[in-house]
């Protein structure tokens, strides 16, 4: 078994706290994204649980075993880093036969599995070349077969692709989703990047100032995201957020009509409301909010607008054949069951 | 007249290329003047030293370059002298323990200090630094004392221990190890290698330039190193071979010409050092200049 247990994580530096007591548990072959913005403590967690850095108070559990206080070494871990750390004067061979060094195996059995990892990775002609001679795409790999070689309970990828090109980074992300659907190992993986976050984990762990916001699904943060901040944060372009009050269950939006909604909230309350600019689009009828169209941006088969309104730019997605006129007025509604309904105070969702 | 008009453009199309051509080579000319007075500067020691080493004795204070009767007898009596093995022994074996030593202990230090976080490491690495600011002259009566107490005077230990670790090495170092990404030390020791196996197989082999320039001036100052040896010893025996030659001159006459002989044959080692490791040596002042 090699799950993984945060329980009251906490890490200081000096006097500054900069992870408030983190509970998080991560199943068996889990593949689990820990997702927020520069300074979220999303890689502290990170080299907490791989034991570069000491926690300050909590529990870490790999496999059922705390192992605060073991070395790296002995976690049963292996950590794939941003800038791949793989050493230059070594070949591909000797860099990932690097976490073998201190195996006690044969020769012949190390060198056979590292033909395996070689194997897995599309690598066995590329064993004797040094890094310098490889691309960023293959040192990643090299990296990732370093990882793999010692078989541990847990990965953990600390921003693997930030240093990749957009189009190689698809790719990697395709192939690191594979190689877990392959592997079925226990993946902690973190990165900046939402759209890295929706498409290869199971679940995401969204993380902001040192708290966690949500530990969700892909589906569950986008569609039901716990709070304004996950709203923003995740999809792109973000959520638009809108002032409002609720009135005896109608929404009313200055500048735009009344709306019937199924909420538990009663009497009259303001409210943010928060609507995804796909769940947005032009209509005839009547409107949820109206403005005129600052600029589109065309993306082919769709084209974004964005809508100068009373409450500021708004962004809204229109027919890419037909998108209405620049600077023309338009209508914008949305379904009422994609209206996202969130505390204007705390931000907290409400419905 | 179409012919003549044809006939005359060409030379003076030809005389205003030279003319051009003139003026860029008086550009050169003049920069590779300074290089080649510059270059001679550098080089008439040496020829100097050459030319005296195959003149006889009453030919050395002939101010000429070429001596008039060339011949070998310097070199013959220096060598057959037994006398200058030893030196040339001593100084081998001073030269080689203090770069291998300067080598292991500065990187050793250098990467603490770099790699790891404690208590009062930044007091160590400015104590460390201040002693670059204080000159050998000063530093030799501790040194003389020390050697003395401990009855190292007149040894190979004596001579050999101020050298055998430098603040400026160790600084060399710790700036290079700065170089060597912080990722690649946690990647070892998660990786399950122990300190001393990360600063061996993974931060050495990265900063092989920095660790050949390094050798590269321990060893060239501790083969030219002269003061401190001469304080040191007193025996003929224990003599480097700077200390020896400058024994060819006595309180009556200085044999110039034996003096010149044996330096000649010691800069043979330096050559070689320099040969086999100049590309290092370049690399790591370029990047020693980059590094600030």
């Amino acid at each position: 078994m090699s799950n993984l247990k945060l329980g009251e994580l906490v890490k200081t530096y000096g006097q500054t706290e900069v992870l408030h007591s983190i509970d998080l548990g991560i199943q068996d072959g889990e593949f689990v994204v820990l997702v927020g913005p520069s300074g979220c403590g999303k890689s502290t967690t990170l080299r907490l649980i791989a034991g570069l850095e000491e926690i300050t108070s909590g529990t870490i559990e790999i496999g059922g075993r705390v192992v605060n206080n073991l070395e790296p070494k002995d976690r049963d871990i292996a950590m794939v880093f941003q800038n791949y750390a793989i050493y230059p004067h070594m070949t591909v061979r000797k860099n990932i036969g690097f976490g073998l060094r201190s195996a006690r195996m044969s020769r012949a059995d190390k060198n056979k599995r590292i033909d395996e990892i070689a194997d897995i990775l599309g690598m066995t002609d590329l064993l004797e070349r040094r890094p310098n001679q490889l691309s960023g795409g293959q040192r990643q790999r090299v990296a990732i077969g370093r990882a793999m070689v010692r078989d541990p309970a847990v990965f953990l990828f600390d921003e693997p692709l930030s240093n990749l090109d957009a189009q190689l980074r698809t790719q990697m992300r395709l192939e690191i989703k594979k190689l877990h659907q392959r592997v079925g190992a226990t993946i902690v993986f973190v990165t900046h990047d939402q759209v890295e976050a929706m498409t290869m984990a199971d679940r995401i762990v969204i993380m902001k100032d040192g708290y966690i916001q949500q530990v969700g699904t892909p589906s569950e943060v986008y569609h039901s995201p716990a709070n304004t901040f996950v709203a923003s944060f995740i999809g792109s372009p973000a959520m638009n957020m809108i002032p409002a009050t609720i009135v005896d269950g109608q929404i009313h939006i200055e500048g735009g009509s009344i709306i019937e909604l199924k909420t538990s909230i009663s009497g009259e309350r303001k409210v943010t409301l928060g609507i995804r600019p796909e769940d947005l689009e032009p209509t005839d009828g009547p409107a949820l909010i109206r403005g005129s169209v600052n600029v589109r941006e065309p993306l082919g088969h769709e084209t974004l607008i964005h809508v100068g309104t009373v409450h500021g730019d708004i962004i809204a997605k229109a027919d890419g054949r037909t998108p209405p006129e620049l600077g023309g007025c338009v209508n914008l509604r949305a379904q009422a069951q994609n209206i996202h309904i969130f505390d204007p105070e705390n931000g907290a969702a409400l419905r | 007249m179409v012919a003549a008009d044809e006939n005359q453009a060409p030379p003076n199309k030809r005389f205003s290329n030279r003319v051009a051509k003139r003026r860029v080579s008086m550009g050169q000319y003049i920069r590779w003047s300074v290089l080649f007075l510059g270059g001679i500067l550098m080089v008439m020691p040496i020829i100097y030293m050459l030319s005296t080493s195959l003149k006889w004795p009453h030919e050395i204070y002939d101010v000429s370059l070429i001596p008039k009767e060339p011949h070998l007898e310097n070199y013959v009596y220096v060598l057959e002298d037994g006398r200058f093995y030893g030196w040339f022994t001593n100084s081998l074996i001073i030269a080689l323990i203090t770069t291998l030593s300067n080598v292991l202990f500065d990187s050793l230090v250098g990467y603490t200090l770099c790699k790891f976080r404690f208590p009062g490491r930044y007091i160590v690495f400015i104590a460390i630094l201040s002693t670059l600011m204080i000159p050998t002259e000063m530093l030799v009566i501790p040194w003389y004392l020390m050697s003395q107490s401990f009855g190292w005077l007149d040894t190979h230990w004596g001579i050999m221990f101020p050298g055998l670790m430098t603040a400026f090495g160790t600084f060399l170092m710790k700036q290079f190890f700065e170089t060597v990404p912080d990722d690649f030390i946690e990647a070892a020791r998660i990786d399950g290698l122990n300190e001393l196996q990360i600063w061996w197989t993974v931060a050495m082999p990265l900063v092989k330039p920095a660790l050949a320039a390094l050798a590269i001036f321990v060893f060239l100052g501790n083969w030219t190193a002269f003061i401190w040896p001469l304080i040191v010893t007193n025996s003929w025996d224990m003599y480097t071979l700077p200390v020896g030659l400058s024994t060819f001159a006595d309180e009556a006459d200085v044999a110039w010409e034996l003096v010149m002989t044996g330096a000649a044959i010691s800069t043979i080692p330096t050559l070689v050092v320099f040969l086999i490791f100049q590309r290092f040596i370049i690399r790591g002042v370029v990047m020693a200049g980059l590094k600030g």
